[in-house]
């Protein structure tokens, strides 16, 4: 498609919009999810099934006054919550939703996304560093080490999927996958090069994303019963609307690559069901796994930062680069 | 009234304009900030700048790397060092060196007089596209002909984390 200015603004509108339809729907999930997994009805009074709840909340978060807390530093403040969000809005560029439904089909997209995500970490300092407020320090240089330690083992799952399609491109490995469940990367022994631990890495990609997008039980940067609300105790009004739909934007980027990397992105489970267009295979793969990450989130209590750190550098990191090697090795076998 | 509506050339000419401005800007406020978590993220904005640059050389995985590496780790580690190392109140002012006063004047005068001579003068070739600048080239170049810059390179960062942990191990009582 010719790249025109008109071109450039729908993409750049529809991803916005689809960023922050998801973040305002996934709040609505979270909330009524939460409610069942904790057996009571959830916000059920605004709307048919409570769905005017997430407009009402935006129109509330945008009526409130932005406080600066004194002795802040009022750029950083101002600019942190902008910087958690617009990486997310761009790392919607190059994520294919079908092998029609894409704003730039980048050679190196996976690292795009990457590159994007690591600026994610320096707004989540710069947030606790210029609220001037102990708590916000701390849960910063928490969630920092945190991202730190979980993104080695991610990055190191993803080559291994790199060095199996041999590209970096995502549609690429998308239609490496193609062909039925079987040929996607989850499944051991019939997929990519007959890797019997890609089951393995599928799961620590899965953890990593948790941990990389602050999910609970991994969310120790806003662990509430020990940092207030973490990073962003002293943000209220939109600063805080924006770290939210930040954090709900960067879940659905996780998921998506995460669909496209071991998922079989828009490939249909069967060949006999590929009729179905591929987009509606793709929504349907994220929102299942947008729900496995609300059911986690609800189910399980959160760890400790020792439980995480050790769990991210003497379990994932070793089992990540065995994997990696194995590939290695079977690259040169098969 | 015909305005013409602006089209991609120009939307292309306006965002190399904005990186090389966010470089510039980045690099000023990274020098001049009191503060120094302020000169970090000046550093950041600074760094994405040039990762567009570098994307407009038809590089974009030198940019992504940029910013994968720089703003991603080296930023972070910085503004970790500066966070717990010295509170902000603290700040000292040490005596002014010997650079300090005419002599930087001086300086930075001759190296602005330098490099614009150099830029004018010299005859500028004008590549189209030196290679395709995709992984596989870069990735071949590196293992060929770069080999030995690329092992060089790893051992200075060898050298760099040994050096780290001895300085850190000193420290320690124990």
């Amino acid at each position: 498609m010719e790249l025109t200015l008109l071109n450039v603004v729908i993409a750049v509108t529809i991803a916005i919009g689809f960023a922050a339809l998801n973040a305002a729907y996934l709040v609505w999930a979270e909330r009524r999810g939460a409610g069942r997994i904790q057996n009571r009805p959830g916000p059920n009074i605004n709307g048919p099934l409570g769905l005017l709840q997430p407009p009402l909340d935006g129109i509330k978060l945008m009526a409130k006054q932005l406080i600066i807390p004194g002795g802040a530093d009022k750029a950083l403040f101002i600019a942190a919550p902008v910087l958690a969000m617009a990486p997310a809005i761009v790392s919607f560029v190059t994520l294919p939703f079908s092998d029609t439904i894409i704003a730039h089909n980048l050679n190196i997209g996976v690292l795009a996304i990457f590159a994007f995500a690591s600026l994610g970490g320096i707004s989540l300092l710069f947030a606790g560093w210029s609220s001037r407020n102990k708590y916000a320090v701390m849960s910063s240089v928490r969630a920092v080490s945190q991202a730190i330690a979980y993104e080695i083992p991610m990055l190191v799952t993803v080559i291994t999927v790199v060095l199996i399609t041999g590209t970096m491109n995502l549609m690429e490995i998308v239609e490496a996958q193609k062909g039925g469940i079987w040929n996607w990367y989850f499944f051991p022994f019939t997929s990519g090069l007959y890797n019997p631990l890609m089951t393995m890495s599928f799961l620590i990609f899965f953890i990593c994303a948790l941990a990389e997008t602050n999910r609970a039980p991994f969310d120790l940067g806003e662990a509430e019963s020990e940092l207030v609300a973490g990073f962003h105790t002293e943000y209220g009004s939109m600063g805080f609307g924006l770290f939210f739909m930040g954090e709900y934007a960067n879940i659905v980027i996780g998921s998506c690559l995460t669909t496209l990397l071991f998922l079989g992105g828009w490939d249909a489970p069967l060949p006999v069901l590929s009729f179905i267009p591929g987009v509606v295979w793709f929504l349907i793969k994220i929102y299942l796994i947008i729900a496995t990450i609300i059911w986690i989130r609800w189910t399980f209590p959160r760890t400790t930062i020792y439980g995480l750190l050790n769990l991210s550098w003497k379990i994932l990191i070793p089992l990540s680069l065995f994997n990696l090697l194995l590939t290695a090795g079977l690259l040169k076998v098969v | 009234m015909n305005v013409p509506l602006p089209n991609a050339d120009h939307l292309v000419g306006i965002v190399f304009l904005i990186m090389i401005g966010l470089t510039i800007t980045g690099g000023v406020i990274a020098c001049n900030a009191n503060r120094l978590v302020r000169a970090v993220a000046g550093l950041v904005v600074c760094f994405v700048g040039v990762a567009g640059l570098y994307y407009f050389l038809n590089s974009p995985f030198i940019a992504m790397m940029q910013m994968l590496i720089y703003v991603g780790a080296v930023a972070v580690t910085i503004s970790f060092a500066i966070m717990f190392a010295a509170p902000e109140e603290s700040k000292k002012h040490g005596p002014p060196g010997t650079l300090a006063g005419p002599f930087g004047l001086i300086t930075a005068g001759l190296l602005f007089g330098g490099f614009t001579l150099l830029a004018l003068k010299t005859d500028w070739q004008v590549h189209a596209k030196i290679n395709d600048g995709s992984v596989e080239t870069m990735g071949k170049l590196l293992l060929t002909e770069y080999a030995m810059v690329f092992e060089l390179i790893s051992i200075v960062l060898l050298t760099a984390i040994i050096g780290a942990l001895i300085i850190a191990r000193r420290g320690r009582s124990s």
